[in-house]
């Protein structure tokens, strides 16, 4: 069976005047239907350029696109504009990390949602908006439709997120890209939004693409996470093994430079030393190595590549963590 | 010791908000700090936690005199600062510091290295010219930078190493007390990690005292001995850290607790959450009563009533305090 | 410092020299440096820099070039065409030069008008490297038979002086009284910034034309008792209404600087007001007030030449592009067309305005940081 959505070799670069920026330098990865991949990196990792790049929303000029992506047995890559604007908001949706940004300030509500589907679907206007109280009472806002005529500062965050998750919902798209739908909003409404998300997805079978920095939203509602670090996917694997089982130096120091509210106090929290590499200006070999406490030398000769280790559903970028032997064992 | 460093009694910040009338007085108050009170011994280290708008900054900015206080009373080793002029506390301004969230906005683009860093020497009035300079290639080196760099510009560095930039500022003056609003909160993980130790380095090596404001908890519990939890402009809990952790006694620190993710999936996916209905109410218009028992999932068996009519005060219970009507 | 808290930060003196020594090997690129970077790399933005400071040094050098005078007519040669004949030497060919020094100022100035020292000393050096030659019409001349090179080179002196004043006034009065108004807030920013709208709504136009006239009735009391001539008062006319603007864009500035994190920490350490002032807020609001100046000085200088076509800024024998225009339109009949009263001070003026405003758009892409290290 072909999965919901392949991405072979994406590649993201932006010629700027200090030299070209490889925001996403041949990433892969495939996703199946109803399955939640999160997408884990600091920022500059390339986690949301990938994310825009999907639905081939990268400005250009400056920025340059490459490599083939598959969405439901349609290469998406090859579509013209107007084409991929059918796809946008329709088939796959976004939600994006700023609430107070991303809905119009001018519109109701009511008018922001009932504009995608007539866009989308065709539909009159009160069947339209008839649809959208509906939807936006499935996220949980009390008395839709009130909520469809005001306007988006008579909201509060938590309220915004989750008429943005409705609004992304409304035309049961296959595939919801969420770009960090949680970090500008409080622990006690992050809870529950991704409480809604969660939800959501049983109901709808959608799959979702969840970007974020905060490895606990990862951990909570993520079947598989990818990890990402200056533009490539260091490693991949179900969130299970890639929580207890950390493969790849880099994940293990992230994990283990995450304050825990279990974790021992009395010591140092470890920490990556340095700072992430600037993109303009990437080392040849893996780019890790500078800062990563298991560097042998080839590390700083030649970029390893994203290989299968241990079992089938894990990859990672390490030659030195997962041995070369085993590695082509097993891919 | 018969003193506390700094002793916080009843400090309110209301700020005036809408239309004004004819005679300048304006008709409504947003109550961003309403009757806090806290203690923070030498070398001792308190952590305010809390959501946004619950006026934990407000708080921190108007300990330092960023704000005027609307009541209340802040005391430095006994002495009142809230109703100091500004040249009356000019001696104990290099004794409270303050390190700033956004570490990009925190240093003027305009200045170099030793320049920032000069700037409070001149106006602590540290030293001479010569030994100025020696200061400020040192206070590099303790914060983790390498002095070489003293005569480049804020933009030429990352995010971790201004806000190192940003902390060797506060260090300038030999502070006792530093005032830290969300430090680590515009940092990635990996640099976060750096910085929160760096802090508990620098407090272990110069014997500072940190008043820590952050949402987050986990950020919090490596770097306070005793933590403070604020809702709507008021403290709900005090408590020594582990104290807190392991046996919250609020319903919204419980809350709190229970809403903050665990970075391990089987933690994350096997333990009871309470997630709390709602949103935060307006500061402008807070409930009646206690101001969480609107959001309160303990509220309603018993003592619902008392909850909206009566503020709860802040009782004290041995080391630990809290606000809350429920047994 | 103590001995006990020196003991907190230990750096040996002979380590500090040997760090400063290699701390200035790695000096760090101001925003001003990376700024000016930028704008050479902005081709159109550089040359019209390029063109702006050699038009500028040319209309300051214009006594030592070799221009016929922009005064004096020939009526023999009225509207002739532009020609490149090699020019003649009829300069002051008259002038004896045994004559006393007062003489020569006066026989000068019947070719001029009240010149200052400096341009006298010009003139005479003038006379020193090119004897009495001077060029021809190059450029043609005027209905008076004037030559329209001299006056437009001449003229532009006008253009650029008034757009000094005027951006001189906005940068002094502009600055302080925005910058003041921001910091201050409140009620004083309340009551300033509605002093500027009020100002701002009195139709300027009338104003000059009212002021003028009324200097018109007192210039010799005024001239004598205060020194101020009709162009004094057309400058400090001019000055006292581009800072209003000025003001606007300054206090906007300081409103947002003044919350910044930088200075609340200066704060935090005690700076007064006056050290935030000059420290923090003025180098921050510097780019901006730049660019801003860039794009009034164009304004200004159009601004110039409307007033003294409706006669009421420069007087004759003075020229200025304004004048200019006037005889060019004048000259304009139906029967024969002679463009070059028209192109030439149109092209000059044209070409001084595209490059401020060419240069202004350079370079508040060059001062934004937010462009910084972008294109």
């Amino acid at each position: 069976m072909m999965p919901l959505l392949s991405v072979k070799d994406l590649a993201v670069r932006f010629e700027t005047h200090d030299g070209v920026v490889r925001a996403v330098d041949g990433v892969s990865f495939e996703m199946e239907e109803g399955e939640t991949l999160g997408l884990v990196g600091e920022s500059g990792s390339g986690k949301s350029v990938t994310n825009l790049a999907l639905l081939g929303l990268i400005p250009s000029p400056p920025g340059v696109m490459s490599g083939v992506v598959h969405f439901d047995g349609q290469e998406i890559t090859k579509l013209s504009e107007p084409d991929l604007r059918k796809i946008r908001g329709n088939r796959i949706a976004m939600i994006f990390q700023d609430p107070m940004t991303s809905l119009n300030p001018l519109l109701t509500i009511g008018r922001q949602l009932t504009e995608v589907l007539e866009l989308h679907k065709g539909m009159k206007y009160a069947q339209a908006l008839r649809q959208s109280a509906a939807a936006l009472g499935e996220v949980g806002l009390a008395e839709p439709e009130k909520r469809l005529a005001q306007y988006p500062h008579e909201l509060s965050g938590g309220m915004r997120q989750r008429v943005m998750i409705a609004m992304g919902l409304l035309c049961e798209p296959r595939l919801l890209l969420a770009d960090e739908p949680t970090t500008a909003l409080d622990v006690t409404i992050q809870a529950q939004i991704l409480e809604l998300m969660a939800e959501v997805q049983k109901q709808h079978g959608t799959a979702i693409i969840l970007v974020t920095h905060d490895l606990g939203v990862v951990a909570g509602s993520a079947d598989r996470v990818a990890v990402m670090y200056a533009g490539r996917i260091v490693e991949e694997g179900p969130t299970q093994d890639i929580f207890n089982s950390p493969v790849h130096p880099y994940t293990k120091g992230l994990l283990s430079s995450v304050p825990r509210l279990d974790s021992d106090t009395s010591c140092e929290l470890s920490s990556i030393p340095g700072s992430p590499p600037d993109l303009a200006e990437m080392p040849p070999g893996c780019a890790f190595a500078p800062r990563c406490p298991e560097v042998q030398p080839e590390c700083l000769l030649t970029q390893p590549d994203l290989l299968s280790s241990g079992s089938p559903q894990s990859r990672n970028a390490c030659p030195i963590a997962s041995p070369r032997a085993s590695r082509e064992a097993s891919s | 010791m018969s003193q506390p460093l700094l002793k916080v009694q009843d400090l309110t910040k209301h700020f005036p908000v809408g239309p004004r009338t004819i005679f300048g007085k304006p008709e409504q108050f947003l109550r961003a700090v309403d009757g806090v009170s806290f203690q923070i011994e030498k070398g001792g280290s308190l952590g305010l936690v809390g959501e946004s708008g619950c006026g934990k900054s407000t708080c921190a900015r108007t300990i330092v005199g960023l704000h005027p206080a609307t009541s209340g009373s802040v005391r430095y080793e006994g002495v009142e600062l809230t109703s100091l002029s500004r040249r009356e506390w000019l001696p104990y301004r290099r004794k409270i510091q303050m390190i700033f969230q956004d570490p990009y906005a925190s240093l003027d683009p305009r200045q170099t290295v030793a320049q920032i860093l000069n700037e409070p020497l001149k106006l602590f009035g540290l030293g001479r010219p010569r030994e100025r300079r020696l200061r400020v290639l040192a206070l590099l080196e303790a914060v983790g930078l390498n002095p070489r760099h003293v005569q480049r510009y804020p933009h030429e560095f990352s995010g971790g190493q201004r806000q190192r930039i940003g902390i060797a500022r506060a260090l300038a003056g030999e502070p006792d007390l530093i005032v830290c609003d969300e430090p680590v909160s515009a940092l990635d993980v990996s640099i976060q990690a750096q910085i929160v130790n760096l802090l508990s380095e620098l407090r272990e090596r110069f014997d500072l005292a940190y008043l820590f404001i952050a949402h987050d908890l986990a950020v919090v519990r490596h770097l306070c001995e005793r933590i403070a939890v604020m809702y709507l402009g008021r403290l709900v809990e005090e408590a020594p850290r582990d104290e807190l952790f392991k046996n919250p006694a609020h319903p919204y620190t419980k809350a709190l607790l229970s809403a903050v993710p665990y970075p391990d999936p089987e933690v994350e996916r096997t333990r009871e959450r309470i997630v709390l209905g709602g949103d935060v109410p307006s500061p402008l218009t807070p409930p009646s009563g206690c101001p969480f028992h609107p959001r309160c999932h303990q509220v309603g068996d018993v003592s619902g009533d008392r909850c909206s009519r009566e503020v709860p005060a802040l009782v004290h219970e041995g080391q630990r305090s809290r606000a809350c009507h429920l047994d | 410092m103590s001995a006990s808290k020196s003991k907190r930060f230990d750096l040996d003196e002979a380590d500090a020299e040997r760090l400063l020594r290699e701390a200035r090997e790695h000096k760090g690129i101001s925003l001003w440096q990376d700024a000016s970077r930028r704008l050479r790399r902005n081709r159109p933005s550089w040359y019209a820099l390029v063109f702006l400071i050699g038009f500028g040094l040319l209309s300051f050098l214009a006594p030592l070039l070799p221009l016929r005078s922009p005064v004096r007519s020939n009526l023999d040669i009225t509207l002739s065409a532009p020609t490149l004949d090699g020019g003649d030497s009829n300069y002051l060919a008259t002038l004896d030069p045994q004559a006393d020094s007062t003489t020569i100022t006066r026989e000068i100035e019947k070719d001029y008008w009240e010149l200052s020292g400096m341009d006298h000393g010009l003139i005479s050096l003038r006379r020193g490297i090119f004897g009495s030659w001077q060029t021809g019409h190059w450029l043609g001349t005027d209905h008076l038979g004037r030559d329209l090179l001299s006056r437009i080179v001449w003229g532009s002196r006008t253009s650029i002086l008034v757009s000094l004043a005027a951006a001189l006034c906005s940068l002094l009065i502009g600055v302080f009284y925005g910058s003041f108004s921001g910091l201050a807030g409140g009620r004083i920013d309340n009551l300033m910034m509605r002093i500027v709208d009020i100002l701002y709504s009195i139709p300027f136009i009338f104003v000059v034309i009212f002021l003028i006239t009324l200097i018109g009735d007192h210039r010799q009391v005024l001239e004598e008792e205060w020194g101020l001539d009709r162009e004094k008062v057309f400058y400090l006319v001019i000055g006292a209404v581009y800072w209003l603007t000025m003001a606007r864009v300054v206090r906007g500035q300081v409103l947002s600087l003044k919350h910044t994190e930088f200075v609340q920490a200066a704060r935090v350490m005690g700076a007064s007001t006056l050290h935030i002032l000059g420290r923090h807020i003025v180098p921050n609001v510097l780019s901006v007030v730049i660019v801003y100046l860039t794009l009034t000085i164009p304004a200004v200088m159009l601004f110039e030449a409307f007033l003294s076509f409706l006669g009421l800024g420069v007087e004759p024998p003075r020229v200025s592009w304004g004048l200019i225009a006037v005889d060019g339109t004048s000259a304009i009949n139906p029967l024969r067309i002679h463009w070059w009263v028209v192109v030439f001070p149109a092209l000059a003026m044209g070409s001084t305005l595209l490059a401020l405003n060419v240069l202004g758009d350079g370079l508040r892409d060059a001062l934004d940081p937010k462009m910084r290290g972008k294109e």
